[in-house]
């Protein structure tokens, strides 16, 4: 699977950290790390990633 | 052997009645639940699902498109069918079928109520022209082009959530001149309570937004229409007796539920369509209601039905109902737990954010810092915590992206908290 996160867009909300915490987490000053070849078996926590990010900022390219 | 029944129709309509976020979700979410029949989405407005917060930030700040706007709908969505610009006008839900404005009607095995909330309007009489809402890309593009033109006076009526963005992205677009006009005596204190009210009309204050609170409004006075009318608002006359000059005033008094196109079906549509805990509504098997026009009881609280106008209601209501309506439209007992959100909430005004986590207006009557200094030096971050019975029911972060992060830190705990009883 491959997630892209638009950087312009993201404004460090951190709803995708809740939704996936294997997959995005946020360094010490608050900003967004994620990793962009998770496991298939992880699809279902990043969609729902995907859906709760204010600002729409993730994309399931694969 | 004759095999076995499929457990889910495949053949079938769900019919989702309104085409914002709620309705997109509820499409994406009959399709992960296994739901294989049609999909028909019907909405008022001309577009594909948006994004609705920027409309009051970005979008009247001229930072974003509509094309930025724009959900990006799931693939296995993809086999939706849009109806747009043609709304629902009334329903005979024991018929199941759906009259549109349009003249044509439409069968339903499954209905999705996902029709939102339009602005309030202040009933007094005068002007029109001038006067703004902030629900639709529509609202905000007409707003925009107002607010940018050189000296103009603007006044928001209403310290909610939406005012409040408003007078800020009006103040940093460079308008010199914003009022905010509220009965109450503080901005937001609705869902903050008094002290986080009061902190947060001292940041809009130190950055130029002007304030008349404890006032209401009686009327608007105007100028020259075509027929010679008073077209064109020029003030607004507050109930203490004040005249505000204003070239733009912004309407944000709060919502109505669009949900006339369901009188007459015996439901409870008090302040928006009344569901149970799985969001049923009507008490009908085949009827569902997601996203700010559901008025549904959350099990983690007091089990008092409330609509929810927070940006997450949409998504976490669809997930639920979309699970709801595919078991029982397959004929299957729905054995979930009760819906029970962790609401969350933000706005970002001027400089600093809101960030929500829990039910902080159950607890407003027992509100305690929890770190920072609400009365300190300018800027500095506070976070609030809200009780109710002693226990923690939400927490409110006042300033950057530490004090969004410290207010996070408490969503574990809010989310193992026991239910609140009435």
């Amino acid at each position: 699977m491959k997630v892209v996160v638009d950087m312009n867009k993201c404004q460090d909300h951190g709803q995708c950290v809740f939704a996936s915490p294997d997959v995005f987490s946020m360094d010490d000053e608050g900003r967004l790390l994620y990793v962009s070849d998770p496991d298939e078996s992880l699809r279902d926590e990043v969609e729902e990633a995907a859906d709760v990010c204010p600002l729409q900022a993730i994309r399931i390219e694969a | 052997m004759p095999a076995a029944p499929s457990p889910v129709p495949v053949t079938g309509r769900v019919v989702v009645a309104g085409a914002s976020m709620g309705g997109l979700r509820a499409a994406e979410q009959l399709r992960a639940a296994g739901w294989t029949g049609a999909i028909t989405v019907v909405g008022d407005e001309p577009h594909m699902p948006y994004n609705r917060p920027p409309l009051s930030k970005e979008v009247l700040a001229g930072k974003a498109s509509f094309d930025s706007l724009a959900f990006t709908p799931k693939a296995a969505a993809a086999d939706v069918e849009w109806r747009l610009g043609s709304p629902v006008a009334a329903a005979r839900l024991a018929e199941r079928t759906l009259d549109l404005a349009d003249g044509s009607t439409l069968a339903f095995d499954g209905l999705v109520v996902a029709t939102g909330m339009r602005p309030r309007r202040l009933g007094c009489p005068g002007p029109t022209e001038g006067r703004h809402t902030v629900r639709t890309l529509a609202d905000a593009q007409a707003l925009r082009d107002a607010l940018t033109r050189p000296g103009v006076r603007v006044v928001v009526i209403g310290a909610g959530f939406i005012g409040c963005e408003v007078a800020a992205t009006a103040v940093g677009l460079g308008v010199r001149e914003v009022t905010v006009v509220d009965p109450l005596p503080l901005p937001m204190v609705g869902p903050l309570g008094e002290a986080p009210a009061r902190a947060l009309l001292r940041r809009h204050e130190e950055r130029g937004v002007r304030f008349a609170l404890g006032t209401g409004v009686a009327g608007f006075e105007g100028v020259g229409g075509a027929e010679g009318g008073e077209d064109r608002v020029t003030g607004v006359v507050l109930s203490d007796g004040r005249v505000l000059p204003a070239d733009v005033v912004v309407e944000s008094v709060g919502s109505v539920a669009n949900t006339e196109w369901l009188d007459g079906n015996r439901l409870d549509l008090t302040d928006g369509a009344l569901t149970d805990e799985q969001l049923r509504v009507g008490g009908l098997p085949y009827v569902v209601a997601v996203g700010d026009v559901a008025r549904f009881p959350n099990a983690r609280y007091d089990g008092v039905p409330r609509r929810v106008e927070h940006w997450s209601i949409p998504t976490d209501t669809a997930k639920h109902a979309a699970k709801v309506l595919t078991a029982q439209l397959a004929g299957f007992e729905v054995c979930l737990p009760a819906f029970a959100p962790l609401p969350t909430f933000w706005s970002d005004q001027h400089d600093f954010r809101l960030q929500s986590f829990g039910a902080p207006a159950l607890g407003k009557g027992d509100v305690r810092v929890l770190d920072g200094d609400p009365d300190g030096d300018r800027d500095g971050d506070v976070l609030f915590g809200y009780h109710r019975g002693g226990h923690l029911v939400g927490v409110v972060a006042l300033g950057g992206q530490a004090a969004a992060m410290g207010a996070a830190k408490y969503r574990a705990q809010l989310l193992k908290q026991p239910a609140l009883t009435a």
